[in-house]
């Protein structure tokens, strides 16, 4: 019986130490370590065979140069910035796309409900490197949305929207509105339809009992459903790199550069450390929205 | 209250000779810092259907929770049937339980969950068809061995999840709130199949519930538990009539409590006192299970049952006290009139409503006499 | 209730779902394009397609990610659930703030991180880098999320059903066999395939943990297309989004069809 708890428990425990936990201790050592030209490229490497003195030579030779060099070198902070300025134009953006159609949806014939919840979901089965590759083509300068536009006599020149943030915008709001959607579907669908009645009946308009009922009930899916966007968002590099082109700073994309490229594992590595710090806010405030949802909703 | 067995006393708690089939020992269970149960020693005889009464988190369902092996005690010792069963996982005991969810396997069919237990224990297929077709049939569940739990309604399944707990033959069932799911109708008509069921298997059962009408019902002896510990254990009957603490007389039933200091005689039987239970009053004069030291303070427990309604005192009656009707419930075939004494004290006092068209004999504001008997109500030492 | 649509509403989804399906659409009708010129329609062909399932790099690579998806999903579903298990039904235990940390923290770290930090580790412990080591970073960050699914499903399961079944004699491998697993099988389906389209579809964590022996479907996509839009991608896309598209919507009419014996059965019931 215990032997059996305790196989039920090591199994997937030593799994996640082995491939999550210790690859990540190694990340922020290799953070403190100074590049060098061998293989692996960085100093000091650590090693047991020298006993205790090994030991404190290793921590002798640890520095905070990388994290002093990324406060430097002003392309480091600016692409962190940039990162977090398009993620959160481009949450925005999603849920100005994503709250009418939630709505739209929240109030459909109970019947037509779960096909439009399915064609919600159906995009995130698909691959996502396909959702932000069929951009590509239309807005792209000779595209067809330019040759659209063009045809209607709307515009003489072609719009400059391919590898430029606008693009990133795009790529974002399209491939995760299903992530802005479904939290927030979820929240006005619980809601009583009785409720904006009872605003209208006690002398509401419509639109004031929109904004005084319907908008706060919404409140924690719309909360969710940012987070859902503006985290995952922060560290994306497929988006930027094929739509955004030279053009956009996103840290994802650094971080690959410098590891791929310049092959300075400790320069990415504290790139990786430091994105992760920026990341915890984000993270502990949605943690702390969910649990009070789930308190709330108990 | 219905007793089942008139013709044959069945007493084996009576019988020094009669060994009982479990016996708990200073069992008590601690959480943490919050103990559960309290140092608690019960017997139950075989054939009993014994009812662990009280009010929610007394810890009656914890101390069911160990008879099935679910829990293990922090001190104390359970044998059943002689044997010890601390190291018995719930799997290995001779006893079934009949959970309040009544936890049918949602993907079996009524056929398959009864079967469930005897394809444990390896049954043969012979074995098997005709133990859950017995079983089938004792619960009149013939024509619904092929659903499943969702397709029947809510009696039914209380039905198979009784008819799955037995389908082993065990020593012990336990049952916990297996009414507690059901309307009021439906759970009179169900009792009283438990109690046939219950007799034609000659299965100990022991019952947890919080309903004293349902124990008082089905039981043959109850115990009535309160904060871990068990106050009384005794027979419907003893516990409505001889309750052994404010507590006991309070929980089961309607009752007056009056509180005052006693005094010995002054005659009549042995044991006979003078409860002074409020001022310009006369004292109650009752009569205690033991001799009662002057001035001691008791609790005097009368049902209103016990207390007839006049406009006259009855000579008959040894107590009397006069006040004024402030609330009178009919209740068909009794009426509950609450009279306020002078002093304040307000006692309660059932009168059955024998004729159909009864002259409405007392009204609010009338002025009433109450009477009982020396022997109607019990001394209680607080 | 009135549960008319108004304009509004009608006007939202409309425009909802047509800028959700619009750009795949377009996508699957010029994988039909006879020209190269994938901007200009020049009527239509399936060369592209007859191009696709003649390049063979193309379907090494998608032999690849499919070994990757379906091994990993399968021990990522395993190890999701026994720590989904360990999540809701073990209780207290030293380290089970480390063990949920670890379980959540996947779902959010980015991938670049994520496949820096196993690429460290698989070169810290020398192993050779290729399909195994893409399998291992696929389990890993998959199994949390089965993890997540079989434990909302755990959750609201009975506990007094494994009760039951103790009580009834079966040991308690028993248990989970006949009772916990049947009732939790649908949570566990829908995390293998959750497991499975996110290894298809991973990028990052492939193109950091795999080594010059194998290229998966992604990277190969990826490599491709970052030199502008390519319109045998067209045809494979639209392969890809045909699958998807057929396996969703089956499974929906599926699931469909049993909520409606359900509650015909359920009317029968209640009838008896």
């Amino acid at each position: 019986m215990n032997l059996r708890r305790f196989i039920l428990i090591a199994v997937p425990y030593l799994w996640l130490v082995a491939l999550f936990l210790v690859p990540f201790l190694i990340v922020v050592k290799i953070s403190f370590s100074s590049a060098a030209i061998s293989m692996p490229p960085y100093t000091p490497t650590f090693s047991l065979t020298q006993g205790w003195a090994g030991i404190e030579n290793f921590f002798s030779q640890l520095s905070v140069d990388n994290f002093v060099f990324l406060t430097q070198d002003d392309l480091y902070w600016k692409a962190y910035l940039s990162s977090l300025q398009i993620a959160a134009i481009s949450t925005v953006l999603t849920l100005i796309v994503a709250y009418p159609m939630a709505y739209g949806m929240a109030r459909a014939p109970d019947e037509w409900r779960p096909t439009l919840l399915m064609l919600v979901i159906l995009p995130f089965w698909t691959s996502f490197l396909i959702r932000v590759y069929s951009w590509m083509g239309i807005i792209s300068d000779q595209g067809l949305l330019n040759q659209f536009l063009m045809w209607l006599g709307i515009i003489a020149e072609p719009l400059h929207i391919m590898n430029t943030s606008k693009a990133v915008y795009l790529g974002i709001v399209y491939t995760y509105l299903p992530f802005m959607i479904l939290p927030i579907y979820a929240a006005l669908e619980k809601m009583d339809d009785s409720l904006g009645e009872a605003a209208v009946d006690l002398g509401a308009s419509r639109l004031s009992s929109f904004w005084l009922v319907t908008v706060p009930m919404s409140r924690p899916g719309v909360i969710a459903g940012c987070f859902l966007v503006f985290i995952p968002a922060i560290g994306e590099y497929v988006i930027p790199q094929l739509l955004g082109g030279s053009n956009t700073l996103m840290i994802g994309k650094v971080l690959w550069t410098e590891f791929f490229s310049n092959a300075d594992w400790p320069l990415a590595s504290s790139v990786a450390v430091v994105l992760l710090l920026i990341l915890i806010i984000p993270i502990m405030l949605f943690q702390r929205n969910q649990q009070k949802n789930e308190e709330a909703g108990r | 209250m219905a007793q089942a067995k008139p013709k044959i006393v069945f007493d084996p708690w009576n019988d020094p000779k009669a060994k009982p089939l479990i016996e708990c020992r200073g069992i008590t269970k601690r959480f943490g810092d919050f103990t559960a149960i309290d140092n608690i020693d019960l017997n139950i005889y075989e054939r009993e259907f014994f009812a662990l009464l009280g009010p929610s988190g007394c810890g009656k369902t914890t101390l069911m929770r160990m008879l099935a092996g679910f829990e293990a005690p922090s001190e104390g010792a359970i044998t059943i049937d002689g044997q010890n069963v601390a190291d018995v996982p719930p799997n290995k005991r001779a006893v079934n339980m009949m959970f309040q969810s009544y936890a049918l396997f949602p993907h079996l069919s009524v056929w398959e969950n009864i079967a469930f237990g005897l394809k444990r224990e390896r049954a043969s297929k012979e074995r098997i068809e005709e133990r859950v077709s017995e079983m089938l049939r004792l619960t009149r569940l013939e024509k619904f061995a092929r659903r499943k739990p969702h397709q029947i309604s809510g009696g039914q399944r209380q039905r198979v999840a009784l008819a799955r707990s037995l389908a082993k033959a065990p020593k012990l069932l336990l049952l916990d709130e297996p009414l507690g799911a059901l309307d009021k109708k439906l759970r009179q008509d169900t009792q009283f199949e438990l109690m046939d069921i219950q007799e034609r298997t000659g299965t100990t059962f022991v019952i947890v519930t919080h309903d004293q009408e349902e124990a008082m019902t089905v039981a043959s002896r109850v115990a009535v538990m309160n904060n871990g510990v068990i106050m009384q254990v005794a027979t419907p009957a003893d516990i409505y009539e001889q309750p052994n603490s404010v507590y006991v007389a309070d929980f089961i039933g309607d009752v007056n409590i009056l509180e005052g200091n006693a005094s010995p005689g002054p005659d009549g039987p042995e044991n006979a006192v003078q409860i002074h239970y409020a001022e310009g009053e006369p004292p109650v004069r009752a009569v205690a299970n033991a001799p009662i030291a002057q001035g001691s303070r008791v609790s005097y427990a009368i049902r209103p049952e016990k207390i007839s309604v006049g406009f006259e005192p009855d000579p008959d009656r040894a107590n009397h006290a006069q006040g004024r009707v402030i609330d009178i419930a009919y209740l068909g075939n009794v009426s509950t009139y609450r009279v306020e004494l002078p002093g304040g004290k307000v006692i309660s006092a059932t009168m059955t409503n024998a004729r159909r068209l009864e002259r409405r004999a007392f009204t609010w504001e009338d002025e009433v006499w109450l009477s009982w008997t020396q022997t109607a109500g019990i001394v209680l030492e607080s | 209730m009135n549960k008319r649509l108004s304009w509004f509403n009608v006007t939202s989804l409309t425009l909802g779902f047509a800028f959700l399906y619009l750009p795949m659409l377009i996508l699957i009708i010029y994988s039909f394009n006879a020209s190269k010129l994938v901007t200009v329609w020049a009527g239509f062909s399936t060369r592209w397609y007859v191009e696709l399932f003649h390049d063979q790099p193309f379907l090494d690579a998608a032999w690849v990610t499919l070994k990757v998806a379906v091994s990993s999903s399968t021990l990522a579903t395993i190890l999701g659930t026994m720590a989904a298990i360990v999540m809701v039904r073990m209780g207290r235990f030293r380290g089970r703030t480390l063990f949920s940390g670890m379980i959540y923290a996947p779902l959010v770290m980015p991938d670049v991180i994520t496949g820096l930090s196993l690429l460290l580790l698989f070169i810290a412990i020398g192993l050779d880098r290729g399909v195994f080591t893409i399998m291992l970073a696929h389990t890993t960050f998959s199994m949390c999320y089965v993890s997540v699914v079989v434990s909302s499903r755990l959750m609201t399961f009975d506990h007094s059903l494994e009760e039951a079944a103790l009580d009834l004699g079966a040991s308690p491998f028993e248990s989970f066999r006949l009772v916990t697993l049947p009732i939790i099988l649908p949570a566990v389906v829908s995390g293998w395939l959750l497991a499975f389209t996110l290894s298809l579809d991973d990028l990052v964590i492939a193109s950091f943990t795999t080594g010059p022996s194998a290229t998966t479907l992604p990277m190969k996509i990826f490599s491709a297309v970052r030199l502008g839009v390519s319109p045998e991608i067209n045809a494979l896309s639209t392969l890809m989004i045909s699958v998807v598209a057929i396996g969703v919507i089956s499974a929906s009419l599926i699931s469909k069809r049993a909520i409606i014996r359900q509650r015909r059965e359920e009317q029968e019931g209640g009838r008896a």
